[in-house]
């Protein structure tokens, strides 16, 4: 695994995106082609499946380190991610041993069929034969989520280099379900595209958020409009007469909604259908915390198909006849979409999204603002002459969201972050006023600056309270704006509401404690909104 | 029940026997300073006493008169006896030994057990109670030696080097930035010191404790002069105009936290060198030992934590707690370095 460790060295030291692809390139060159398609995986999400607990990996990790092993536990928060804590926690190595990363794969993948004891000798003894960088790379491959700081995009970029293929086609070519066992690197990689796979999906194209007036955007006439929904991205494959659906996260989901099930009698195969999947009852979207349950469960409870059906919004047509028609211009792959789904029965659970017809910006404008009413977060703008591109290109494609709803709130407990920002503490719990009291409504993690987030962690050591193993309760003083884009009531919180992508709008230093919103006013704010 | 050897206080570790405090953060009659860094030797005091070296410090950082006291030399201040040791951390920095009616303390201020070729190697002190730093109390600290880490900046120069480029490597510009110029290899380019660096580097040359030649910039620094230099520097000079001087260039800090891969990506740090004057966690574990205390005072660090992991080894340990601002490479990685 040396080599890739060193890629991987290599990539974590640097910031500049020439030098990560050159180390790529490099890599993608020379390594032995189990590891580059392996390398490849990784990168792209992929990974071999999950054998051992990480509850067991740091039991495990105390015991050959001689420490107990709640003191384990405390160092972990400290260096905010499990493999690294394991990795440098670990006596040095005292057998080294060179192998390839696939070779360390197949041990990851045998795990899965050992007894727990053969198990734990395994995994203790590969821990023994790595150096720190291979065992947290290692460990990321048994516990999961190997994020390591490359996207997606820099890798295609990478391998469309190293191979010279076309990087628009080496993006759609890495889509979808492939594994590196049963894929070649010549498949991957050869010049015309050699890999049978009907549920691929393609690269999903996106939008950029509009931050100043629409007016900018010259004539309205160039842009369709349609609302922005508030559910899940989602392609839906017809090919060979079965469905697929797919996330936006590129996650195969055909089974946890089985209201698509019957799309095949009512679409022709070669079609495939990009929208926003809803949790849908009498004409109108639900909030989408009744989408949530089901996005989780791999199977659906009949009680729970029948509180939250869903259906897909489409808005978009990739694939027509078999025929990729990404290249066609949007209003004629919207015509296309609105002629294919015209007519078809409400069971069929596929409805085209509708387009917002007004004539001018102001007129839009105005709908804008009633999009809280239509369960909406505000208008998408897509150029009509837009081609369906793969990934982020500003300018074609834009979200024009609501401006978020805001309360001012207090922070009464902080805990430190992870990864990036282990050692800071930066996961909040507000409250807001309550009688004379305080009761908490949120949590929130982002929008504040480092700079910020230094301060506030070294206010907090000073301010802490009391402790609740990782958790600090803090004085009650600090006081922040909190934005949000929608409010639910919730049962299962104290203060009776969930927000939606609640986050620090900014640091009201000029706020004093005893202005802040009240539990009133977040109820007043449910009744308008929820 | 006599008073205990030393006590916390508000103002910190006090020594009623003596009426003295040992580096105060409030200002106090009479201090002793274990070392020269501006969260332990702190402005105000009536009267200073340290090392020879530390003293002549802190004479060029706050402009104060400070009393010598050289390693090994017990004094009696009151009816206590108190003396210096080495602690291994920065040159001239010290532990403190105080003995009251046969009963020793000693306080380590900062430390570090790997000799670094500069400062006066740690000396274990044998005492009943130990006051300890524990600034890397964690089993995750564990340091490469410094052969090793040399080897690894000496690389990234050379490399950088051929690419055209500057080395800024950041440290704290007492002691480490010493410590980092005495590992470089002369042979690769020239070194150039920021001011600070430079301050120091000429209170230690003119005590005979470092020797190295180094190249200050200067207000007319002309970079042709000077290809492809290593340039030591606090890091908060990175980042503002006095960096852009150099052309071209990769940055480096040089830290215990950079063991830490989310303090590396937080500070948006190109290379991450893992080299402290602290002491790792199989060090302070054998400092301990070596003391023969009985009883640990952990401060200054994850002192709950590594308090716990004593009593559950059998010492008698109670955190204590600090207004230190946090260890220097704290205060260094947050940029706002004195």
């Amino acid at each position: 695994m040396k080599d890739f460790a060193r890629l991987f060295t290599k990539l974590d030291q640097t910031t500049r995106t020439s030098e990560k692809i050159a180390a790529l390139v490099e890599f993608f060159e020379a390594a032995p082609e189990a590891d580059r398609l392996w390398a490849v995986a990784l990168f792209s999400g992929r990974r071999p499946k999950r054998a051992v607990t990480t509850t067991l990996l740091r039991e495990w990790a105390a015991e050959r380190a001689n420490i107990p092993l709640w003191l384990f536990e405390e160092s972990y928060p400290i260096v905010g991610d499990l493999a690294e804590t394991i990795a440098l926690i670990l006596p040095p190595s005292s057998a080294p041993e060179e192998r390839d990363l696939a070779a360390w794969i197949s041990v990851v993948k045998g795990l899965g069929e050992m007894d727990a004891e053969a198990r734990k000798a395994a995994v203790l003894e590969t821990w023994d034969r790595l150096d720190a960088t291979e065992r947290f790379l290692f460990n990321k491959l048994i516990t999961g989520g190997f994020r390591i700081g490359i996207s997606r995009k820099l890798m295609t970029r990478a391998l469309a280099q190293a191979t010279g293929v076309d990087e628009a086609a080496m993006a759609l070519r890495l889509m979808g379900s492939w594994q590196p066992e049963d894929t070649s690197w010549a498949q991957l990689t050869a010049e015309e595209d050699a890999r049978e796979d009907e549920s691929r999906p393609y690269p999903f194209c996106l939008a950029s958020p509009l931050e100043t007036g629409a007016e900018s955007l010259d004539d309205p006439a160039d842009w369709l409009a349609e609302w922005k929904w508030d559910g899940i991205r989602g392609q839906l494959i017809l090919r060979g007469g079965v469905h697929h659906l797919w996330s936006r996260g590129e996650e195969l989901i055909t089974d946890r909604f089985p209201e698509f099930a019957r799309t095949p009698d009512f679409l022709p195969p070669g079609t495939v259908l990009d929208g926003e999947i809803l949790a849908w009852k009498d004409g109108a979207p639900l909030p989408f915390a009744q989408l949530q349950p089901r996005i989780g469960r791999k199977t659906v409870p009949k009680k729970l198909l029948a509180e939250a059906p869903v259906r897909m919004l489409a808005y978009d047509l990739l694939e027509h006849g078999g025929e990729d028609i990404r290249a066609l211009p949007l209003s004629a792959r919207r015509a296309r979409l609105d002629a294919l789904l015209a007519g078809l029965p409400e069971d069929a659970a596929v409805m085209p999204s509708p387009l917002l017809t007004e004539a001018d910006w102001p007129a839009l404008a105005a709908r804008r603002e009633s999009a809280r009413e239509h369960r909406s977060e505000g208008l998408m703008l897509k150029h009509r002459d837009s081609a369906y591109r793969d990934g982020r290109k500003r300018g074609d494609w834009w979200k024009w969201k609501l401006d978020p709803l805001s309360v001012d709130a207090v922070m009464i407990y902080a805990q430190q972050g992870h990864g990036r920002r282990a050692n800071l503490f930066t996961d909040f719990t507000f409250a807001v006023k309550d009688g004379n009291g305080l009761v908490p409504f949120t949590k929130a993690y982002s929008g504040l600056t480092d700079a910020e987030f230094d301060e506030i962690t070294r206010w907090v050591k000073r301010n802490t309270q009391q402790r609740f193993g990782p958790v600090r309760q803090v004085s009650p003083e600090l006081v922040f704006e909190i934005a949000f884009e929608g409010i639910q009531a919730s049962p299962r919180h104290k203060s009776g509401i969930a927000l939606r992508f609640p986050r620090m709008a900014r640091w009201r230093r000029d706020k004093p404690v005893d202005e802040i919103d009240t539990l009133d006013g977040l109820k007043s704010l449910l009744a308008a909104y929820g | 029940m006599a008073d205990p050897v030393l006590s916390f206080t508000e103002r910190g570790i006090y020594c009623p026997a003596a009426d003295i405090y040992i580096d105060p953060w409030r200002p106090v009659p009479r201090a002793l300073i274990t070392h020269a860094h501006s969260d332990h030797a702190r402005p105000g005091h009536g009267s200073y006493l340290a090392t020879p070296l530390t003293a002549a410090m802190i004479r060029h950082r706050l402009g104060v008169e400070v009393q010598e006291l050289p390693f090994g030399r017990p004094l009696k201040i009151g009816s206590a006896t108190v003396s210096f040791h080495p602690a291994g951390h920065v040159p001239g920095s010290a532990q403190v030994r105080v003995e009251v009616g046969g009963e020793v303390w000693v306080v380590s201020g900062d430390y570090k057990l790997e000799p670094d070729g500069l400062s006066e190697p740690f000396e274990p002190v044998r005492c009943h109670a130990f006051i300890t730093e524990c600034t890397f109390g964690l089993p995750v600290f564990r340091w490469q030696p410094q052969a090793e880490v040399a080897a690894e900046i000496n690389a990234w120069w050379r490399a950088n080097r051929d690419a055209g480029r500057a080395s800024l490597l950041g440290a704290y510009s007492l002691g480490k930035a010493q410590r980092l110029i005495s590992m470089l290899d002369p042979e690769i380019g020239p070194i150039l010191t920021h001011g600070a660096v430079e301050g120091s580097n000429a209170v230690l040359r003119a005590a005979g404790a470092f020797h190295r030649e180094t190249i200050p910039v200067t207000s007319d620094f002309d970079r042709k002069a000077h290809p492809a230099p290593m340039v030591i520097a606090p890091p908060s000079a990175f980042g503002t105009s006095w960096a852009r001087k150099f052309g071209p260039a990769e940055t480096g800090f040089a830290s215990g936290w950079m063991r830490l891969r989310g303090v590396r990506r937080r500070r948006g740090v190109q290379r991450g060198f893992v080299i402290s004057d602290h002491a790792d966690w199989p060090a302070l574990l054998r400092a301990i030992k070596e003391t023969g205390a009985e009883n640990i005072y952990p401060t200054h660090g994850y002192v709950d934590i590594f308090a716990q992991y004593l009593r559950g080894e059998g010492y008698g340990a109670t955190p204590v707690p600090t207004e230190f601002g946090g260890d220097e490479e704290t205060v260094e990685q947050s940029g706002d370095a004195a």
